[in-house]
């Protein structure tokens, strides 16, 4: 095979300036939320009000490119309406696709917009093809999105067993835990992914040069301290140094992020449809820098599979902007594990 | 208060197949009115096979339990879904569904008597009457679900269902493809060695300043703290059907015949909450029911 059918490139986008970025270098999709706790990445300052997500479909339309809405918190008795007004807003201002992970709220989207497409979050923990299938048989779903869980094995398996599109996750901050079943952040802070949509949110981080080095906490759970030598990250709670047994170190994870650019051939022969390049919460420099080196290469893989190879200048690029200025494949290769 | 049923709750850790074997003998006799058993943290542990659980199963029925197979939290390859089916094709118990493939495999088997296990991700009504709708008769709360916010979604609900609420034990916080327990030995899930087998509660991870924080069991990582909720019984009790006491390496039956003698009536919750200090394997935590940060100790002024 030498040509692959076509993968999108889905690009986030925090705020107004980022999707137009986005759209600018070369994305086929760009996700984004509503200003409220609707969506995974509830942060102060960011996402689209309702005159920026009118101007934003408009902007993605006119260049016919897809704008995706993130609904992929999960709505409480309390603030069900919040979640459906949502949708009904999605539909209203012309949204090609609204990515959930709430089964109620998919059986209100499925009822009361018939036309929306309905993308599975990776918020919705869907791991196999028989998880995807349920969501499929019930709500129509036409997506899913991976938890970055499977090895490449595991992911072309699930491909080859739903008739629902698979897409990934090609670059990014890295989750470790499956989305949508860590409640580590909710123990820390009472704020969770799942329910407020976010993780070791800003609100409870301190940072405090002390004697010992620079240290960051989390609702003061030290989660780590750095050395006059090192670069201090922000204290996302799985990616510091704890003590396990009298040995200090990453328990959980590094501070890395994903990148899968050299699996891209891999990827696209096990039929992936769609990479996501995580980040919403991140700069219109980095969507821009992220998006450019994606879209080059997925060009180039869709063109000629066989003759792909990553070009450093990519990986130098991505490196300017990843988390941690490390790389790994996470779970696509099985060691990770 | 009104009649609550006790629930024991998988065992999350890795014991020996005798210790195992010896703890549900004990079970048999406990004050457990519903017995869950099953693998449901990592489809590597292999001392007791579906095979070895369905005899555990029969023992614990035969002392008088309503015994449940819950199924493996996370589901990642064609092996795993071969064992699920097996579960779902059994009619003899009742199964527990830990994640949706099992939702989806029990509801297309025309099963109408599972229950939604706790990490379905049940928050707001027209979720938990969707499952309900396939049939789900009893589910268990997300632990990070407030009391309030449990309160509210039941005051929603067209039709009442069984609610089953953790009450003790370390919290199930996460599940990740990577074993921590591995990694902390410096070795690759595929070639662990098994080496969280006869750890009787995990390995405790800590801060830098020595602050015990989490728990790593595996692909699981918990809380460190326990999750006890005896002294918030009265109020736990208006919303909750079933009570869960999560398996620990010693004193789970002392546990279990405490929420027993404190939802009788015979100890007061207070006095159950002070005499379970001994049998706590760290410092007590009821945030979450609280709406609290989940590692709190809340007392109400």
């Amino acid at each position: 095979m030498t040509t692959s059918q076509r993968i999108e490139l889905v690009c986030p986008a925090g705020s107004l300036p980022a999707l137009k970025t986005a759209v600018d270098h070369g994305a086929d999709c760009i996700y984004v939320g509503f200003k409220d706790a609707t969506n995974a990445r509830n942060f102060t300052g960011l996402n689209f009000d309702p005159k920026a997500m009118r101007e934003g479909v408009a902007y993605a339309h006119a260049r016919s490119r897809k704008v995706l809405l993130a609904l992929n918190t999960y709505p409480q008795a309390s603030n069900w309406a919040d979640w459906t007004a949502a949708i009904d807003r999605a539909a209203d201002f012309g949204i090609d696709a609204v990515i959930l992970a709430d089964p109620g709220l998919m059986a209100y989207a499925r009822k009361t917009h018939p036309q929306l497409r309905l993308h599975l979050s990776v918020q919705g923990s869907a791991t196999s093809y028989e998880a995807i299938n349920f969501y499929h048989e019930r709500f129509g779903i036409q997506r899913a999105v991976l938890p970055r869980v499977l090895s490449l094995p595991q992911v072309e398996h699930v491909i080859a067993n739903t008739p629902v599109e698979i897409e990934v996750f090609g670059f990014g901050g890295l989750c470790v835990m499956v989305e949508g079943r860590c409640a580590l952040s909710a123990y820390a802070t009472g704020e969770s992914p799942n329910c407020n949509g976010a993780c070791s949110p800003g609100k409870h981080v301190r940072w405090e040069q002390t004697p010992r080095g620079m240290e960051t906490r989390l609702n003061g759970i030290l989660i780590d301290r750095f050395g006059d030598d090192e670069r201090a990250g922000y204290p996302t709670l799985c990616k510091g140094r704890f003590d396990v047994g009298g040995e200090t170190y990453y328990a959980i994870e590094e501070p890395t992020s994903l990148n899968t650019l050299e699996l891209l051939p891999e990827l696209a022969r096990a039929g992936v449809r769609a990479i996501k390049i995580e980040g919403r919460q991140r700069s219109p420099a980095y969507v821009a820098q992220v998006t450019k080196v994606w879209r080059a290469a997925l060009d180039r893989v869709m063109a000629d599979a066989t003759r792909f190879t990553v070009q450093p200048a990519w990986i130098a690029e991505l490196d300017k902007v990843s988390e941690g200025r490390s790389h790994t494949l996470g779970a696509y290769y099985r060691p990770w594990k | 208060m009104k009649p609550v049923k006790l629930a024991l709750g998988p065992l999350l850790y890795y014991w020996s197949r005798q210790a195992t074997l010896d703890f549900y003998a004990a079970i048999a006799e406990s004050a457990a009115d519903i017995v869950y058993v099953g693998e449901t943290v990592c489809s590597r542990r292999h001392e007791l096979r579906l095979d070895d659980w369905l005899e555990v199963a029969d023992v614990l029925a035969a002392a008088g339990k309503e015994v449940v197979l819950s199924t493996q939290s996370l589901i990642e390859s064609e092996s795993d879904l071969k064992t699920l089916r097996r579960i779902v094709a059994q009619t003899r118990y009742r199964v527990e569904a830990n994640e949706m493939s099992a939702v989806h495999l029990l509801a297309g088997a025309g099963r109408d008597d599972w229950i939604a296990g706790p990490a379905l991700n049940v928050f707001n009504p027209p979720t938990l009457e969707l499952l309900a709708g396939s049939g789900a008769r009893r589910w268990v709360v997300a632990p990070e679900m407030s009391g309030a916010a449990l309160a509210e979604l039941q005051r929603g609900l067209a039709e009442p269902i069984e609610t089953e609420v953790l009450a003790w034990g370390r919290l199930p916080l996460a599940h990740s493809a990577r074993c921590f327990t591995a990694r902390h030995f410096n070795l690759q899930k595929d070639t662990c060695e098994f080496r969280c087998l006869g750890m009787s509660d995990g390995i405790v991870l800590r801060t830098r300043e020595g602050e015990s924080f989490l728990t790593l069991n595996g692909v699981q990582t918990q809380s460190a703290r326990v999750h006890n909720l005896l002294a918030d019984l009265p109020a736990v009790t208006e919303v909750a059907d079933v009570l869960r006491v999560s398996p620990q390496g010693e004193h789970t039956t002392d546990v279990l015949a405490l929420f027993r003698a404190a939802l009788d009536g015979t100890t007061s919750p207070q006095a159950a909450f002070e005499q379970s200090a001994a049998w706590m394997v760290d410092q007590p935590c009821n945030g979450f029911w609280h709406g609290r940060p989940g590692l709190e100790q809340y007392v109400a002024a």
